[in-house]
């Protein structure tokens, strides 16, 4: 599969998604991913699946949730305020230990907010934005082919951990249109089935899945195996790109859209003699804190820019323990900063460092 | 029964495979028990304990799934129906039924089964309705009748500020994609067969393709209404079922 | 109980399982169940089968009101 197609990005993901092997979507209408949940529509009865909008994400959460059980692949698509609905049913998945990909194309909020890309969600995506101690793996594509790339193994990271994956995404990521290569179609009926599915009690003892233990004990052995499988996936989930850091003698932290922008303000400052590199964190949970520690011990400052008013910039400061300056900036609300806007910032704190 | 171990004998009525051994949690006199059983004996008569899927709601019955030998799961509070609809789509082959009480499908649920039904989901809902909240301790459920007193309703149901008792199978039966629907009781031997047969039924919709099946339970909360469990049985039969009329509203079984 | 039985049935509660609701005690046509002077682990006084005429039908009327399934039900054959 060398062919590019020019492709939607909320198209490419469905595509990718479909390829991995995912026969099983629910959705609900939303702007900026609707044709997601459109061509999910089109192309999963062609292909002997389901496909099914729900009365609302509080319900489409939970279908992902009795689907899971029964140990099929599915996924959903979304957009903030739907998200939000959305994260009861994720904290009963978590706990149940139900794999499911969810596609979060982020808007701008707090509550109905706007229509525009923005990256406002940080905080409920990768510090739970459901009750209880769990989290939610997930990976933040700043290209179309990252995200074909990000959700064709986002149903193995989900089922290797038996945990919600979350790819998120933000309005321009949903509706851009860019060249990508498909990854080929892994064949469903060779996908093995999990020990553990309800599928009938036929000749074995019955099968139990909750997210329920009365005994306080009891629950928190689950809650510490939980604990358990998050601490492998910190070990071997962690992605990020570096970008220009080798001299960098200042660095920008940054993800998704906000990312792509970034490299152009790297190259844009480079040509200004500003020696500036980028870490792009791919996964926001498991968060790269190692590698922006060993760059917070090389650089004069670290500027994290999102497209919110500082949420991301918080794991920044958690991994630079100190050892450089954390600035920030950023513009929320579906505003997205231009690459001569942040330029100027940069210049700006350069020169107070020069200083 | 030392002269009857002489005798020849056959087991009338016993315990249905459907049921693990565990003992119910439920208070003394609770009628959860009773309706429980009588699933447990529909899916052994209709032989389909081996690919049964039970999915236990938020409230007193939230253990249900330690107690049918059946696969099981727990949803979150009202979205049993979703949860069902899900497991259903993906694997129509199997029998999946929820299990309710009315604050899970009458209050916070009323969205996931009112489109339940309306979709048609081929899967089996056991509602039982007794009027309170029973495990956070006896509180005002949509379904508590005027005037009755419970912990959220000290001075008795309120019309006025808190509306009228809610009719399920009322508003449900205008959905085409219902296929039985019946409220009963089990406050005598024979409303029990009667609830019964109305269970099986709820379950043949499924079976046989036809929509979905709902079968509404009277059930006595002896705790939750300060009566004894006689007394309890006795106030289903001769007050609680003149606000809700047994009987049966769909019936596409046949 | 004799060795005559004219109802031709009896039923055994499970003394355990029984949490003596006195549903199947309300029921009972012939009037053939007690509650126990006893109490069993849980702190109830269990429902007890006393049938001395040997009149249990068997109706099954107890089984199919018990709540916590402590009931089965015999017939006598031959």
């Amino acid at each position: 599969m060398s062919e590019k197609l020019m492709v939607k990005g909320t198209e490419a993901i469905g595509e990718s998604a479909i390829r991995a092997g995912c026969r099983h979507y629910f959705g609900y209408p939303i702007t900026p991913q609707s044709e997601l949940t459109e061509y999910m529509a089109r192309r999963l009865p062609k292909i002997g699946g389901v496909f099914l909008q729900a009365e609302s994400e509080v319900a489409v959460v939970n279908m992902l949730y009795g689907v899971s059980c029964v140990g099929k692949r599915v996924m959903t698509s979304t957009s903030s305020p739907g998200f939000s609905l959305m994260q009861e049913g994720i904290s009963y998945m978590a706990c149940a230990e139900l794999p499911a990909v969810f596609v979060n194309v982020m808007r701008g909020g707090p509550g109905l907010g706007d229509i525009q890309p923005a990256q406002g969600d940080y905080f409920q995506a990768t510090k739970g934005g459901g009750h209880g101690d769990y989290r939610m793996i997930v990976l933040a594509p700043s290209t179309l082919q990252e995200a074909v790339d990000l959700t064709y193994i986002s149903f193995d990271i989900a089922e290797k951990y038996r945990n919600p994956v979350l790819i998120l995404a933000d309005g321009m990521i949903g509706q851009m249109m860019e060249p990508v290569e498909f990854p080929e179609f892994v064949d469903v009926e060779k996908l093995k089935e999990p020990d553990w599915i309800l599928n009938g009690a036929d000749g074995r003892d019955p099968r139990r899945i909750t997210s329920f233990d009365i005994d306080p004990h009891n629950l928190e052995k689950i809650i510490l195996h939980l604990m358990e499988k998050y601490r492998k996936a910190e070990e071997n989930e962690k992605r990020w790109e570096d970008f220009m850091v080798d001299d960098a003698e200042y660095l920008f932290v940054a993800y998704g859209t906000m990312a792509r922008i970034l490299k152009t303000v790297v190259k844009l400052a480079r040509k200004e003699g500003i020696k500036v590199g980028l870490i792009r964190p791919i996964t926001l949970w498991p968060f790269p804190y190692e590698r922006i520690e060993e760059m917070a011990e090389r650089v004069g400052f670290i500027l994290a820019v999102e497209m919110s008013t500082g949420q991301m910039v918080e794991d920044v400061r958690l991994a630079v323990k100190g050892k450089t300056e954390v600035l920030f900036y950023g513009r929320p609300g579906g505003v997205i900063p231009s690459p001569f806007e942040v330029l100027e910032v940069l210049k700006k704190y350069v020169k107070k460092v020069r200083v | 029964m030392k002269n009857a171990e002489k005798l020849k004998t056959v087991v009338f009525l016993k315990r249905p495979e459907s049921l693990t051994d565990k003992e119910f949690t439920y208070c003394p006199g609770c009628h959860h028990g009773i309706v429980h059983r009588l699933v447990a004996e529909v899916i052994d008569e209709l032989k389909i304990r081996e690919r049964t899927i039970l999915v236990a709601p938020v409230g007193c019955s939230v253990f249900a799934y330690e107690f049918f030998n059946v696969d099981g799961t727990v949803a979150p509070h009202g979205r049993a129906p979703a949860v069902a609809t899900g497991m259903k789509r993906a694997r129509p082959d199997l029998v999946v039924f929820t299990y309710q009480g009315d604050g899970d499908l009458a209050a916070i649920g009323t969205s996931e089964i009112i489109h339940a039904a309306n979709r048609g989901e081929r899967i089996t809902v056991i509602f039982i309705n007794n009027a309170v909240y029973g495990m956070t301790g006896g509180q005002m459920a949509p379904t508590t009748l005027i005037g009755m007193k419970t912990t959220t309703s000290p001075y008795g149901r309120d019309e006025k500020r808190d509306g009228y008792p809610i009719h399920i199978p009322e508003m449900l039966k205008e959905f085409k994609g219902v296929a039985f629907l019946a409220r009963t009781t089990v406050s005598d031997p024979v409303e029990v067969i009667r609830t019964k047969n109305a269970i099986k039924k709820a379950f043949l919709a499924q079976i046989n393709d036809l929509g979905l099946g709902l079968v509404e339970v009277l059930s006595a909360c002896p705790t939750g209404w300060g009566m004894d469990p006689v007394e309890a049985t006795r106030w289903v039969k001769e007050v609680f079922s003149k606000e809700y009329k047994t009987g049966v509203f769909v019936d596409k079984v046949k | 109980m004799k060795t005559t039985v004219k109802g031709r049935g009896y039923i055994e509660i499970d003394q355990q399982r029984c949490k003596g609701c006195g549903l199947c005690i309300n029921v009972c046509p012939h009037e053939l169940i007690k509650f126990s002077t006893k109490f069993n682990s849980k702190g109830y006084h269990p429902a007890e089968f006393d049938d001395p005429e040997g009149l249990c039908p068997p109706c099954g009327f107890c089984y199919r009101v018990c709540p916590d399934t402590a009931i089965t039900v015999f017939r006598i054959v031959g």
